[in-house]
């Protein structure tokens, strides 16, 4: 596993973004007069850009002396201009394949992503959290599958057998990683967050999104996406490849007072979040 | 003993010409002084001036914090004298750019290159050596401390403080406090400023206090609309900053190139006119080349 993982570190940093998104901040940032918040909006919705983009300006080198947990937190704290160029440069080295190499279609795994981003906010808020603390929830939910992009770039193949074994066997993808490459997405995800020195909320979004019973300390940002990631399987927005739950974790339904279809339920917004979420990355 | 002299005091790009004789053409440059250390705080075209004045120094160790790597704050350092001659030690400050991840030293030995200059890095015969800073990275020299804070501008560019004792100062380099993106209904409105809020007190709370502070002042307020975004502040910025942060002394500089003397003393005047003096403001100067202060 460990040379898995430093073979991927050194991958990862080569890897493109989304193609809407790469397309678009091309095109933006063409204009001199491009509208800030237009292009922070594009950046906020590619996994890729943001765990990049936040990675940058975390890391050590760097050396900021605060924790960057948004992208509107990095435009005030190190510069419109500087996110901007970390956004061109991601943006120049190519983009993601429309289907990956290992069958996992890449819009639809977006529209998860967004949808559990989306959802992770609106339960965040219902949690009574404050605006700025509802980004992390976003963050969490947009970035918790990043290692199922990382598998399907750099082990297409092992990817593929891995969602061929959910389909024909009813495991989770979980478990078929686990076979096919000796790791599931999540702890990959998870050793990438940390090796990226990402927030430590987020690297617990990425790593126990599966596993609720490993955090000990109550982590409503982590509840709030295993909830969100659940519901949004559901609903059937989008998709990245794994099977529908149709329960939440106990500690998860404690959290909210009630079960999963009464919580998807209560959600009021849900609906027209979902199609903001789809109208963004179809434009 | 902390004293500082200007070396340089235009922005962008240097302005020679008599126009421009009383207040000076170099781009930035501030020598600053404490018993025994020389910290020279940016290479604009004002470090040849400076560099004239150091040969009796020789053999000498100097301190070089750069802001950031914009060409008026380096354009002087290929003809930084002490570079040149075996015996002295040259130390160079700055951030890194976060787009290569490249540090101080990658940055400015593209300077040197072929094409540009006609000496190559290894040619110099000075003991070189490059630090690259981290934020809020204290660098003890003698017994005067220099640390920096992330400002604003469209590259990374830290400003310094100095201090020495109980004195201080602190110099921005280039900066423009940050403003919202988004539009007073926009539903991200409210955490953007507190964003903004939350970074305006990170700075503050380093400049809270200090004797003097060199401040970027670019523009008029008439003239600030339209430069939005070009990363400098205005007279009203400056003003507010130096009253916000409890300052002593407040000199602006980063004078528009195209300023003549006159000019710059008829601004200068509206301004003060505009914010008429209250309780406890600093007294406030217009930074001039070749002019010291001593603290």
């Amino acid at each position: 596993m460990d040379d898995i993982h430093q073979q991927l570190v050194q991958m990862v940093d080569k890897m493109p973004a989304f193609p809407g998104s790469v397309n678009k901040v091309l095109q933006m940032t063409s204009a001199i007069d491009c509208a800030p918040k237009d292009l922070v909006q594009v950046i906020e919705h590619d996994p890729v850009m943001m765990a990049k983009i936040l990675k940058l300006v975390n890391s050590a080198y760097f050396g900021l002396s605060r924790e960057i947990t948004s992208i509107k937190h990095g435009v005030v704290f190190v510069g419109l201009n500087t996110i901007k160029n970390l956004a061109i440069s991601i943006a120049t080295m190519g983009m993601l394949p429309k289907t990956g190499p290992a069958g996992l279609d890449m819009n639809e795994f977006l529209l998860h992503s967004l949808g559990t981003a989306s959802i992770a906010k609106l339960l965040g808020k219902r949690l009574g959290v404050t605006p700025d603390k509802a980004t992390d929830y976003f963050v969490g939910g947009l970035l918790h599958d990043i290692g199922k992009v990382v598998f399907a770039q750099f082990m297409p193949q092992e990817m593929e057998r891995a969602l061929k074994r959910v389909e024909s066997e009813g495991v989770s993808l979980s478990i078929a990683e686990t076979i096919e490459i000796g790791a599931d997405h999540a702890q990959l995800g998870g050793m990438l967050a940390e090796k990226w020195q990402l927030p430590h909320a987020l690297v617990t979004c990425i790593k126990e999104h599966h596993s609720p019973e490993l955090n000990n300390d109550s982590n409503k940002v982590l509840d709030c996406v295993i909830a969100a990631n659940i519901i949004v399987k559901q609903v059937e927005f989008g998709s990245a490849g794994n099977l529908i739950e149709d329960r939440l974790p106990d500690r998860v339904s404690a959290r909210f007072g009630m079960e999963l279809y009464e919580l998807q339920n209560s959600i009021r917004d849900l609906d027209e979040e979902l199609e903001k979420a789809n109208a963004f990355i179809r434009i | 003993m902390l004293k500082f002299t200007f070396r340089g005091v235009r922005g962008s790009i240097a302005s020679p010409g008599p126009k421009t004789v009383k207040y000076g053409g170099n781009t930035t440059c501030i020598e600053v002084r404490t018993d025994n250390e020389l910290i020279i705080l940016d290479a604009g075209t004002g470090i040849f001036p400076l560099s004239q004045t150091l040969f009796p120094e020789f053999p000498l160790t100097c301190h070089v914090f750069i802001t950031h790597t914009h060409w008026d704050h380096i354009q002087g350092l290929p003809f930084f004298i002490p570079m040149f001659v075996a015996g002295n030690r040259v130390k160079i400050y700055g951030g890194q750019d976060p787009i290569t991840g490249n540090g101080v030293q990658e940055v400015l030995s593209r300077q040197l290159e072929y094409a540009f200059f006609p000496i190559r890095e290894a040619e110099l015969s000075a003991e070189l050596e490059y630090i690259s800073l981290s934020e809020n990275q204290v660098v003890n020299i003698g017994d005067a401390q220099v640390t920096n804070v992330l400002m604003n501008h469209p590259a990374i560019n830290y400003g310094y403080k100095v201090t020495c004792g109980d004195k201080s100062l602190f110099f921005t380099g280039d900066h423009e406090w940050a403003y919202n993106i988004y539009d007073p209904d926009d539903d991200d409105y409210q955490l953007f400023e507190d964003h903004i809020a939350q970074k305006r007190k990170s700075i503050i709370d380093i400049v809270r206090g200090v004797d003097v502070l060199i401040v970027d002042t670019a523009y008029t307020d008439d003239e600030y609309p339209a430069k939005k975004g070009w990363g400098h502040g205005s007279f009203s910025s400056s003003i507010a900053m130096a009253r916000e942060a409890g300052v002593k002394h407040c000199f602006f500089t980063h004078h528009e190139p195209t300023r003549s003397d006159e000019k710059l003393e008829k601004v200068f005047q509206d301004a003060l006119d505009e914010h008429p003096n209250q309780s406890g403001d600093p007294e406030f100067y217009l930074a001039q080349e070749e002019f010291s202060f001593e603290l």
